[in-house]
């Protein structure tokens, strides 16, 4: 594979999940996750998942990462079911996800270095590559600890993109982070969206981040885990979150999950 | 520097407050030499060849029980973190010996191994092998579960997760455990040598039996100092860099 081939990118999945439920038992008693939820994403779709805590949307991601398994229901890719994690599936955490004994270059590499058919030098290309577009060249050599938390999670995106997935999870990846940083990474986020078409699956609970970013949001009702309400924003790109059209479609998705889930809804920041 | 010249003044004034209290005749001088005959008999046991020697029987044996300990101790730590059944036997065991103290094992390795090389290098492992094993299986329940994840999902399988992973992951804490593990060993395997008379070679703790045979106390405390120094520079040379790069990486240094 030669290294233009590697850094054209690939054709983003389209994902099918199937009448998915899924069930945690707990010494507290069961949890009901996902009920029976079914969810079509289209090539190249930016779709945001919100909901309160306990609705299912951590789950449902998970499931498609491949981490977990459903009781039931199935999710597709292309037509082909899921069994386990995958490099054409790659995911974002929330958590630090980034190894503090390799370097920014090195954890970039981490999933290159597992990718069959390359060279070392190609990967480095690759690695480089990928760190350029979250603007972090300058910082290959850095220790993690020394990044800020913004930079920390450009170098999981980085990570995230090196191996070209098809399809990109990200669990709340910029929940942790202040408000000025989050601004800039949802720049940077559309932005590389646009560059390396991926389809995405993004998990939240922040209303106006959703709206900022997504083709669509999927609201979650919790207890069991469901769909309740789908919203396409139809808003040019690159979107600005203080934008007046883009507080609108907040409200009323803001709107809708406080009628779904009541006075609940208050751990959703608007 | 700075620290090196406190350290340094320190250790001097206790040596010239010792000399003092020698020359006030606070003790009789068969009780506590002065500094002076302790360094002269360190210095003619140099001359004659008995102090090296006895360093390289001791370290010798120190190295080869320690190493083997390691090699055993590093993967069987990894065994009891990953499965259960392990870690409800092999870890309960590891638990229970070592709260044992090492020199508790020479009557039974005299027993086993009679007065050989086998004796002492049964106890030195039995002094590392414990600490090691609990210091990687600790560690390894310290990485965080979302490291394991993140390598499985850029399609990393088990064993690559444990060696890539799991593996760097848990190392701070087995570096204190290594360190634990070193300072059981040197313990145990002074006990024995004073305990234990092998006719393959006189280690620094038949030196300080002797000494005490002989009532010769200039000679007990000049091997104890000995003894107090190869402790300190193997912390300084052995442990202290890894220590300080793991610091560094991890980004959890002090000053």
């Amino acid at each position: 594979m030669t290294i233009t081939a590697e850094l054209q990118n690939e054709t983003p999945s389209k994902l099918s999940v199937r009448r998915v439920s899924k069930r945690f038992r707990s010494k507290v008693g069961e949890t009901h996750a996902l009920d029976n939820v079914s969810l079509e994403v289209g090539e190249g779709e930016f779709v945001c998942l919100v909901g309160p805590s306990g609705c299912g949307k951590s789950t449902l991601l998970n499931i498609v990462a491949g981490l977990e398994q459903a009781d039931a229901g199935a999710v597709l890719t292309d037509g082909q079911p899921i069994t386990g994690p995958g490099r054409d599936r790659m995911v974002m955490f929330q958590e630090p996800a980034l190894f503090p004994w390799l370097d920014v270059l090195d954890n970039v590499l981490f999933g290159l270095k597992l990718k069959p058919g390359l060279k070392p030098k190609e990967r480095l290309e690759v690695a480089d590559f990928y760190l350029r577009l979250v603007g972090l060249e300058k910082f290959r050599h850095a220790y993690i600890h020394e990044l800020s938390g913004g930079m920390k999670q450009r170098v999981e995106l980085a990570r995230a993109l090196a191996p070209n997935p098809r399809v990109l999870l990200m669990d709340e990846p910029f929940a942790a982070l202040d408000a000025l940083t989050r601004e800039q990474l949802y720049g940077d986020l559309q932005r590389i969206w646009a560059q390396r078409r991926k389809t995405i699956v993004f998990v939240t609970h922040n209303v106006r981040e959703a709206a900022c970013l997504g083709d669509r949001v999927v609201l979650f009702s919790p207890h069991p885990g469901r769909i309740c309400e789908q919203f396409a924003i139809n808003l040019p790109r690159p979107r600005d979150i203080n934008s007046v059209d883009l507080a609108q479609h907040a409200t009323e998705i803001m709107r809708a999950l406080k009628q779904h889930v009541g006075a609940g809804g208050g751990e959703v920041a608007e | 520097m700075k620290r090196t010249l406190r350290a340094l003044v320190f250790f001097l004034l206790a040596v010239v407050a010792w000399e003092l209290a020698c020359r006030a005749r606070l003790w009789s001088p068969v009780l506590v030499p002065s500094p002076g005959s302790v360094a002269r008999y360190l210095w003619s046991a140099l001359l004659d060849g008995t102090l090296l020697g006895a360093i390289g029987v001791t370290m010798k044996r120190l190295l080869l029980g320690y190493l083997f300990g390691i090699a055993l101790g590093l993967p069987l730590g990894l065994l009891t973190a990953r499965f259960k059944v392990l870690n409800d036997t092999l870890g309960l065991l590891a638990l229970g010996l070592q709260t044992l103290p090492s020199v508790c094992w020479v009557p039974l390795a005299l027993l086993w191994f009679g007065q050989t090389e086998g004796a002492m290098f049964f106890v030195v492992v039995m002094g590392t092998l414990w600490s090691v094993i609990i210091a990687t299986d600790n560690g390894v329940r310290n990485v965080p579960p979302i490291y394991a994840r993140a390598a499985r999902t850029m399609g990393s399988g088990e064993l690559h997760t444990w060696l890539h992973v799991m593996l760097p992951a848990s190392l701070p804490f087995v570096v204190s455990g290594m360190k634990q593990g070193w300072a059981f060993a040197w313990r145990s395997l002074m006990a024995a040598e004073i305990y234990v008379t092998i006719l393959s070679g006189f280690g620094l703790g038949h030196l300080l039996h002797y000494g005490r045979e002989l009532n010769a106390m200039d000679q007990v405390i000049a091997i104890m100092l000995v003894i107090i120094a190869i402790g300190l520079l193997a912390d300084k040379v052995l442990f202290s860099p890894w220590e300080r790069y793991l610091h560094r990486r991890w980004g959890t240094e002090r000053n």
